[in-house]
């Protein structure tokens, strides 16, 4: 599989908590752990997927990850640097090394600035290009992700959702990354547009020598793109293995149920999986349950889910679950 | 009811349009479908494909103008809607046609607690005494699956979590027995969990209630899911109706068929690379008068960009809008 490959991201015991402030003192009264403990690597060249639920805090790790936030605790290196403390100028010489696409292509772009000025953005932060160079570099990126050089002087809004998206990713390639965290870049377009998206990230992939953190809710497009997946659950992963073994053979009893949800577009074929309905809510980050944090929802709960936190253990090669069952 | 065999809603060619400043724009172009008592029509399309705006159009629930219904006719239990007064529409809205809508938080009101929005149309509609209405409504709550309704009819909407909030929305619109339900993608901004439990919990009040759905969504899978028909609609118009399995086992329009083939599975064979439906959707600021997916269809020929084609029957109550037969791999003849 992956032996001999070096991890370029590597996350330790991540932890990301917003304090809650109440009355009119703003006393803090509490806080949402968004992400409380999660420690994965992403190898070079791969894609990991990371899916889960809304409010499970996935977008928030892949936010934390490129220290756009101040993270509350835990370590996280980049090819080779750790950056979890680092701060002002030191920070932003990493940034071109790592790089985001946003989820909502409408709100992340500028709608006073044209497109060739959205994509050159990046090269007046970090480089000394000259202004020609920057013009050849854009007409290059837009080539690159499929736009044509003449709408380089065109706005946002004359875009459609899907080549607006390519903008983004233009803008996130122009600094050759060698990581980029990819939040949602899908869930926003139609069907026939996500697959031409996906295509395109995939090429990028491949010429450019890219990493995704690929952060998405939808665990089909996550089976077709990522070399491994990880499961969040609450603030936390729960599962985290291979693709291919995670989907034929879930072994956290949420992922087995999450798989167990999506619709299948076969009304005549059989289901590999029994359709498993999990029973009320998430609960609140702010208040997270005792013990193992599915355990208000898990149909296999034990005695011991309710009071101890399952360790985070590897059960088979390359295979994590953090569940009480593989004890 | 007329007979036993009778359709509970009819529409035929409906055409709806919207002025806008900057021309013409052809959202509904020619719609027809029917529904029996009792069934699950699905409608599957991408965003502008017009799906909300015909069911929209059905109950004039757009603003007009801009929009403005150009023709058609839409008969609802053997009654012409477009010949309906405002006030005999306002019986037919939320009274014997429900509407679910895609977000449960924004047709929600927030200032008024769930009981009371539970109660409005079974007063307005039924007529019925406040304390009358306050027990119905707790019934309503518990028949979709709401703990402990007593207590939660004096709870705000900002009070319920999203799948809880959706649960709502569907008890109101099932509050006056309507013969027919519309669904506006409703599982949309919920998660796969919670979608799951809303997808049997209207595949178990069909059982009890029996009443015609029209469910709108983006959703092949979802589609297959739930539904007993279903139409695929582009560009304004339906270029493809069968039977749930037999769109899924035998899909005639290269739209359908793409559609099929681009989506990634979570179970089964998976493919190195996506295929992909290259191109954009149609503008639609005119009218169509070619075949308006020819574009960005890989079988299109000449006659595909002369003529729009109409609906053909192609067996097993399935027919489509194209000119290309899958079979011989040439044009269809007809």
């Amino acid at each position: 599989m992956l032996d001999g490959t070096k991890p370029l991201v590597r996350v330790d015991d991540l932890k990301m908590h917003f304090p809650i402030f109440k009355g009119v003192l703003r006393r803090r009264v509490g806080e949402v752990k968004a992400v409380d403990g999660v420690s994965f690597e992403i190898y070079e060249g791969e894609t990991l997927g990371l899916v889960g639920e809304s409010g499970c805090g996935k977008s928030t790790v892949g936010r934390a990850l490129l220290r756009l936030y101040d993270i509350t605790d835990g370590h996280i290196e980049i090819d080779g640097s750790d950056i979890s403390t680092l701060s002002g100028e030191a920070l932003r010489d990493m940034r071109p090394r790592m790089q985001m696409i946003f989820q909502d292509p409408q709100a992340s772009l500028n709608p006073r600035m044209t497109v060739g000025s959205i994509i050159a953005e990046p090269l007046d932060e970090h480089t000394n290009l000259t202004r020609k160079e920057k013009r050849e570099k854009v007409a290059k990126l837009m080539d690159a992700v499929g736009l044509a050089r003449r709408f380089a002087d065109r706005y946002p809004h004359e875009f459609s959702g899907g080549q607006r998206q390519r903008i983004g990713i233009a803008r996130a390639l122009a600094l050759n990354p060698k990581f980029i965290v990819c939040d949602e870049p899908i869930a926003a377009l139609d069907v026939s547009i996500q697959a031409q998206v996906v295509n395109l990230l995939e090429d990028l992939q491949q010429e450019f020598g890219l990493t995704y953190l690929f952060i998405s809710h939808d665990l089909s497009m996550v089976r077709h793109l990522a070399t491994r997946v990880a499961v969040m659950y609450l603030g936390k992963i729960a599962e985290l293995a291979p693709r291919d073994a995670l989907y034929a053979d879930p072994k956290h009893p949420y992922t087995q149920a999450l798989l167990s949800a999506v619709p299948h577009p076969d009304p005549a074929g059989d289901r590999q999986h029994e359709r498993i309905i999990l029973k009320g809510d998430v609960p609140s980050p702010a208040n997270p349950p005792k013990g193992c944090n599915f355990c208000t929802r898990c149909p296999k709960v034990m005695e011991i889910c309710r009071s101890e936190t399952p360790e985070w253990r590897e059960v088979d090669a390359g295979r994590f679950v953090a569940c009480h069952l593989y004890n | 009811m007329l007979d036993q065999n009778a359709n509970v809603l009819d529409v035929a060619n409906l055409k709806t349009v919207f002025n806008t400043r900057d021309g013409m724009v052809h959202a509904v172009n020619g719609v027809s479908f029917s529904l029996a008592p009792g069934e699950l029509l699905g409608i599957v399309g991408e965003s502008g494909s017009g799906k909300s705006v015909t069911m929209m159009s059905l109950l004039k629930l757009l603003p007009m103008p801009p929009a403005e219904i150009q023709g058609g006719s839409i008969t609802f239990d053997g009654q012409d809607v477009r010949a309906m007064s405002e006030d005999r529409l306002r019986r037919l809205r939320g009274g014997e046609i429900g509407f679910i809508f895609q977000d449960p938080m924004t047709s929600l009101n927030p200032v008024f607690n769930v009981g009371f929005q539970l109660m409005e149309p079974l007063r307005v509609h039924m007529g019925m005494s406040k304390a009358a209405a306050r027990v119905r409504a707790k019934e309503l709550l518990e028949l979709v699956g709401i703990p402990d309704a007593e207590r939660r009819l004096k709870d705000f909407p900002h009070q319920f979590s999203g799948g809880m909030r959706q649960r709502v929305m569907i008890a109101i619109a099932l509050a006056c027995d309507p013969k027919v339900l519309i669904a506006d993608e409703p599982t949309t901004a919920l998660d796969v969990t919670i979608q799951a439990q809303i997808l049997e919990l209207i595949k178990d009040l069909r059982e009890k209630l029996g009443m015609a759905i029209i469910w709108i969504t983006h959703d092949l899978g979802v589609v297959a899911e739930i539904a007993d028909r279903v139409a695929v609609m582009y560009a304004g118009q339906i270029v493809e109706h069968a039977p749930v399995k037999e769109l899924f086992r035998n899909p005639q329009h290269p739209y359908t068929r793409a559609l099929l083939e681009t989506l990634p599975k979570v179970e089964g064979p998976r493919n190195e690379r996506l295929l992909s439906i290259e191109g954009q959707p149609p503008s639609l600021s005119e009218a169509p008068s070619t075949c308006e997916f020819a574009p960005r269809c890989k079988y299109a020929f000449d006659k595909c960009r002369t003529d729009n084609p109409a609906r053909i029957e192609v067996g097993n109550s399935h027919d489509v809008a194209c000119w290309w037969d899958p079979t011989t791999g040439g044009p269809r003849d007809a």
